[in-house]
């Protein structure tokens, strides 16, 4: 039994970072009907962006208060990661916005490649994988058997707070309100006034956002090198798909099936079977709902 | 038919008779170093090109080698292969047509392996420092030895072999376990020989967990073993991978003790693991710490002229170029032929990586030594003899 809570709570955790990262996936899908393949890349650049920032901030004041770093090092993390994800948007994907979709997808491709490669040119990343400093003080819990870290705790807890935040925003408030008008109809809604550029941009570095807190919870969990969003990349990628692309509850869910995958996998069958598994449960569900599980079916536009 | 026959005949005895001309030419020996500067693992291709300078500067230094009554001068030629199987195979053919009378590398199994190939084809002399996996220096069609390929370091199945006695008798382990790469397969044979000689001492492995290369999130397996009791668990995997692997052990509160292979080697290690591989052994091919006079002299001057210490990779480098020098110097003549027969000829070699000794293969006898982390370094622990 204990066995198996413990089995739970490691897939809650890798779940709660596939799902971090899918919900970008899913809102650039939802507003531009675009995949951005870069956005792992993105996540990958985010971790690095708390890597040196938690490094800077513990050499120059060794003696702050644990939370004080984590949330400084989370926000500028975001912040950075944010202002990235809007310059690709303006620099790379805006003047393809009318061209054919595979244009946009190829650069997206594009985008990654060079972000992966300048990370390894980058002489102060380099290919050589690390570690985030601790932020935290990493203490195990021993409840009966099944041992509980801090950091798992941290994992959930933030994860769960920040999409709760998320599905707020998009549903509550006026922004949220424009993005879903833009991915019901992008052409009537300009014409309503809602500055659709500045809508798109926002989607942009909010998306990137949530995967910086990803990226940061992450790198306090694992080593970080500069072709790790491949990976991770792809993973969110299925869980969006699973979960209904373009829906962000859908995305949640993903993330969270997909973490079980990885995690159960291994618990029954040799671990070489887990991606075999999670791309045949990819196309089963592409077979019998093509929309993912709370993707709604498009209606063909005439 | 005959007309093309008697072409290629021609043109045969033209190729000898141009390849017997060409070594009486030249005043320099050009050695090929066929080595891992950039890719997944840029450290181990560093060590091996210091050591390999340093190996030509001293007997640059000393005037030369002397062949045949004459004195030759060294000329290394260095190649970087990028940690690709591919890239590996045609830098070795690339050094074949640069005219190198041997060639020293490449390091890891995955490019070695496909080197080898190239060097055998070719007929040139190669001597791989690192790679510990049999198939560098067998045969696969034929399943015997390789004639032209050689190695400085031991082969997996006797790693395994001394990593399985050490944790049974050492270590008083019952229950061991195995996490290993399945898609490497530097990993994958040393996991097998492992837990080959653990059966055949009667002692079932409880549990035997893969997973695939640039996973990192290893908390289901571990759980696993765990579960099943384990009171040792065997990581033969490569140093960038092995902190996640042993923290998160930690961290779901396995208690055993931990072990690994040569793979460990470097102190990139330490820096990423930091505490949590305190008191861990694994096996390496030489200990810095209990040198012999020779081993000391080759530390000092490594250390003079790099600033640190030489790990495995450079005390095997510098091993291959001494057994190289061996044979050319025994050869009496550069010739590729004669070269690898004068390797073959070699039945022991002392080296800073210990006695080798030859007996029909390219393979070495050779001890290996078990290490500790202790107090943030590598420290000599035991020897295990073949």
């Amino acid at each position: 039994m204990q066995f198996y809570i413990q089995q739970i709570l490691n897939a809650l955790q890798v779940g709660s970072v596939y799902a971090l990262i899918a919900l970008g996936y899913t809102m650039v899908y939802g507003i531009l009907t675009m995949i951005n393949f870069a956005h792992g890349d993105i996540f990958m650049v985010s971790t690095y962006l708390a890597f040196f920032t938690s490094t800077l901030l513990l050499s120059i004041a060794a003696g702050l208060p644990p939370l004080f770093t984590f949330v400084f090092t989370l926000l500028t993390a975001m912040f950075g990661t944010a202002l990235l994800a809007v310059l690709i948007e303006r620099l790379a994907y805006k003047p393809l916005r009318t061209a054919p979709r595979i244009s946009a997808v190829i650069t997206a491709l594009g985008v990654g490649l060079f972000l992966e490669n300048f990370m390894v040119a980058f002489k102060p990343v380099g290919p050589a994988p690390r570690f985030l400093p601790p932020l935290i003080p990493q203490i195990n819990y021993d409840l009966g058997g099944v041992t509980v870290s801090t950091i798992q705790i941290v994992i959930i807890l933030v994860s769960g707070l920040v999409m709760f935040l998320l599905d707020t925003i998009v549903r509550r408030t006026m922004v949220g309100m424009a993005m879903r008008a833009i991915s019901w109809d992008k052409f009537t809604v300009p014409l309503m006034g809602v500055p659709v550029d500045r809508i798109i941009s926002l989607t942009f570095a909010l998306g990137a956002s949530i995967a910086a807190v990803g990226g940061t919870l992450y790198g306090m969990a694992y080593t970080i090198d500069p072709y790790m969003g491949i990976r991770i990349g792809w993973w969110a990628f299925i869980s969006a798909v699973v979960g209904g692309i373009g829906n962000i509850r859908g995305a949640m869910l993903g993330g969270f099936i997909l973490g079980f995958v990885e995690i159960f996998t291994p618990v029954f069958l040799p671990s070489t079977y887990r991606d075999f598994i999670a791309f045949s449960l990819l196309l089963l569900l592409l077979i019998f709902r093509p929309t993912g599980i709370l993707g709604r079916p498009a209606p063909q536009k005439v | 038919m005959k007309t093309l026959s008697a072409l290629l005949s021609v043109l045969l005895v033209l190729g000898m008779a141009l390849a017997a001309c060409q070594p009486a030419a030249p005043a320099t020996i050009k050695i090929g170093l066929n080595a891992e500067l950039t890719g997944g693992i840029p450290v181990v291709g560093e060590s091996c090109k210091n050591a390999a300078e340093l190996a030509v500067k001293e007997v640059n230094d000393a005037g030369g080698l002397e062949v045949g009554g004459r004195k030759y001068k060294i000329e290394l030629i260095v190649e970087d292969n990028e940690d690709k199987a591919e890239s590996a195979a045609a830098v070795t053919q690339k050094l074949v047509t640069a005219g190198v009378l041997a060639m020293i590398g490449p390091n890891a199994s995955r490019n070695a392996i496909p080197a080898a190939e190239v060097a055998e084809s070719s007929k040139m002399p190669m001597i791989s420092p690192w790679s510990t996996n049999p198939k560098t220096t067998l045969d696969a069609k034929t399943g015997q030895p390789k004639q032209f390929v050689f190695r400085a370091g031991y082969i997996d199945d006797f790693q395994g072999r001394v990593l399985a006695k050490f944790a049974i008798e050492q270590l008083k382990s019952t229950r061991p376990a195995v996490l290993f790469d399945v898609a490497s397969e530097y990993n994958k044979g040393i996991a097998e020989f492992y837990k080959k000689t653990m059966e055949e001492n009667g002692i079932q492995v409880v549990a035997y967990e893969t997973y695939t290369t640039g996973d990192k999130d290893f908390s289901a397996q571990l759980t696993k073993i765990k579960e099943a009791g384990a009171d040792s668990l065997f990581l033969p995997n490569y140093y960038s991978e092995v902190p996640l692997q042993v923290q998160q052990a930690h961290k779901i509160g396995f208690t055993g003790t931990i072990l690994g292979s040569d793979s460990w080697g470097n102190l990139e290690l330490i820096t990423l693991c930091g505490p949590d591989c305190e008191g861990l052994y694994f096996t390496a091919h030489y200990a810095s710490d209990i040198a012999t006079p020779k081993a000391q002299a080759f530390i000092k001057a490594y250390e003079a002229a790099y600033g640190k210490t030489p790990d495995d990779v450079a005390a095997l480098t510098y091993d291959s170029f001494g057994l190289l020098f061996q044979a050319i110097q025994a050869a009496g003549q550069l010739d590729r032929q004669a070269v690898r027969n004068a390797l073959a000829a070699i039945t022991a070699y002392e080296g800073v990586t210990g006695t080798m000794q030859f007996k029909g293969s390219g393979d070495p006898i050779k001890s290996a030594v078990i290490l500790q982390i202790k107090g943030g370094k590598f420290t000599y622990f035991t020897m295990a003899n073949p």
